[in-house]
């Protein structure tokens, strides 16, 4: 491996940590924004100008809070828990190209930390992998609530996970690739070819799975407070609750990333124009997961398997089908 | 709804009357077949309650009609009859104190925070030396306001009265009305219960001296 590379990988991923780990702490105060304004509150005003600094407010506290581990629980896991959520939800970010390519003094930079034929498939496995944190951290906390939340979360995840593996398999059918540079690619002749006109179930399908993927307001039944107080955070404290929070936020901005680029054409042909377009496509889906945080109830665990095992999954087997034949 | 509905309202709540306001609201029965519960679940799918759901919050988004009252920088007007830390009234005519020493406060206090303690001047008036109430075991019950022959004690608007001890007293002075805002006629009267009504004069008869 030749070291220009190397370094240029190095940095690609420093950038990125830095990057979404500060948009993680901007969409908390985003979110505390849209939620009071849609419900008529102000929301942080006090720190900084339009309470700007209330992220960095929570940040300190966060950083200087003391670090409690209770007794009963397994130690090594309790701990290790709230890292293996924050560093999946960055590990997936690798194969996600988040712009088009670009020239920087003179030296052509790909924003994307390793384009990987098998793109779609490591981003949905590693994301998949994330939910061992909620999962070991609950089952660790020796805490009925945070058990509780454990048990859901495997529930959660067997079932949301079905459905976004298959939705998404009739895009790939299209595509024939994995490579979401190729998917990219694919949408480049521009509002027409969006995979969202030819493929709106799988888009819907996958757009529904993402609330689960992420944990988010309709599904939001891991960690329901009106229920189950915190699930799988309520033993902890400090930064490693904050661990769980950036993870949980950076996953919003790579799933909106990756609902954009797979259905939305992603930056289309690679212009200034369809960089600003991909971050706008994003900023919409990240606003849409604050949204419906507003407006819409939780559903019960049994009532989210219902609607995944019995509705979604027969329709994302439908809609497979239907694609293979039309290939055909 | 206008008066004279609320009133009719409020006195006609016999719901199995025919004429009544009241009506069952209609529900319609659970499904209990599977085609039912089918149905039931498209209508409710394709409905796009949803999307109500979304718009409302939307739209309220838009409007920016926010309700937050910033509380130490704003603050809600509170009732005239609110019973907040007491205060101690001056006669209008004279700027003198209204208290009398008669004691019937402390007499009926429920929660024995107020102490008065008086004595006869040099011109055989009641005078009073000591009177506080500890704010920490008042109930704001209203009844020294009520008892008071006077008018003398009432009840002000000021509510903050937090106190980093647990015994937090109030002093004759403090709650006394300052001579300046004597001065300036902007004493303000308490509206609440044992206060004069705005038609008093009105009513007022004259005392009968013929007899």
């Amino acid at each position: 491996m030749e070291m220009a590379y190397f370094i240029e990988t190095i940095i690609k991923i420093v950038v990125i940590l830095l990057v979404f780990s500060g948009l993680a702490g901007i969409g908390t105060y985003f979110e505390r924004k849209v939620l009071a304004f849609m419900q008529r509150r102000l929301g942080p005003v006090n720190v900084g100008p339009f309470g700007l600094l209330q992220v960095a407010a929570d940040g300190i506290k966060l950083f200087t809070k003391e670090d409690i581990v209770p007794t009963n629980v397994v130690g090594k896991i309790f701990k290790i828990a709230p890292v293996i959520t924050a560093a999946t939800a960055f590990m997936a970010a690798a194969a996600i190209p988040f712009l088009p390519s670009f020239t920087l003094f003179g030296y052509e930079v790909h924003p994307i930390v390793a384009d990987i034929n098998i793109g779609i498939l490591y981003i949905l496995g590693i994301m998949g992998v994330g939910l061992y944190g909620p999962l070991l951290g609950g089952m660790a906390s020796a805490n009925k609530f945070s058990l509780i939340s454990a048990a859901r979360g495997a529930a959660v995840f067997i079932s949301y996970e079905v459905v976004t593996g298959l939705s998404i398999l009739a895009p790939i059918m299209m595509v024939g690739s994995l490579s979401l540079v190729d998917f990219n690619e694919y949408q480049a002749d521009g509002i027409t070819s969006w995979i969202v006109w030819t493929q709106p179930v799988a888009f819907i399908l996958f757009w529904i799975a993402a609330f689960a993927e992420t944990g988010r307001t309709p599904f939001h039944l891991i960690a329901n407070d009106h229920e189950i107080i915190d699930g799988f955070g309520t033993e902890y404290s400090g930064m490693r609750w904050g661990l769980f929070f950036i993870g949980e936020y950076a996953n919003m901005f790579f799933i909106s990333f990756v609902i954009a680029l797979l259905f939305l054409g992603g930056y289309g042909d690679g212009s200034f124009l369809g960089a600003i377009g991909l971050l706008l496509k994003v900023a919409f889906f990240f606003f849409f997961f604050l949204w419906t945080r507003a407006a819409w109830p939780d559903i019960r665990p049994d009532q989210l398997m219902w609607l995944c095992w019995k509705v979604l999954m027969p329709i994302a087997m439908i809609n497979i089908l239907i694609t293979a034949i039309v290939l055909m | 709804m206008h008066n004279e509905n609320i009133e009719q309202h409020f006195n006609n709540r016999n719901v199995t009357e025919i004429n009544s306001d009241y009506f069952m609201v209609d529900i319609a029965d659970y499904p209990t077949d599977g085609w039912g519960k089918f149905t039931r679940t498209l209508r409710r799918a394709l409905r796009g309650e949803l999307f109500v759901g979304l718009w409302v919050v939307l739209r309220e988004m838009i409007r920016f009609d926010i309700h937050t009252i910033q509380y130490p920088l704003e603050k809600m007007p509170i009732g005239p009859r609110y019973r907040a830390v007491h205060e101690m009234k001056r006669l209008w005519e004279s700027d003198a104190e209204r208290c009398i020493g008669c004691g019937l406060c402390e007499k009926i206090c429920i929660s024995n925070c107020i102490r008065i303690d008086t004595r006869l001047d040099e011109e055989s008036r009641k005078e009073v030396t000591e009177y506080s109430i500890n704010l920490g075991r008042c109930i704001f019950c209203g009844y020294c306001a009520e008892v008071c022959p006077e008018l003398a004690i009432t009840h002000g608007g000021e509510y903050e009265n937090a106190s980093d001890q647990r015994e937090h007293f109030i002093m004759y002075q403090d709650m006394l009305t300052p001579f300046d805002t004597m001065k300036a006629g902007t004493q303000v009267e308490f509206e609440g219960f044992g206060a004069i009504t705005p038609h008093e004069d009105e009513r007022v008869k004259k005392t009968p001296l013929a007899y």
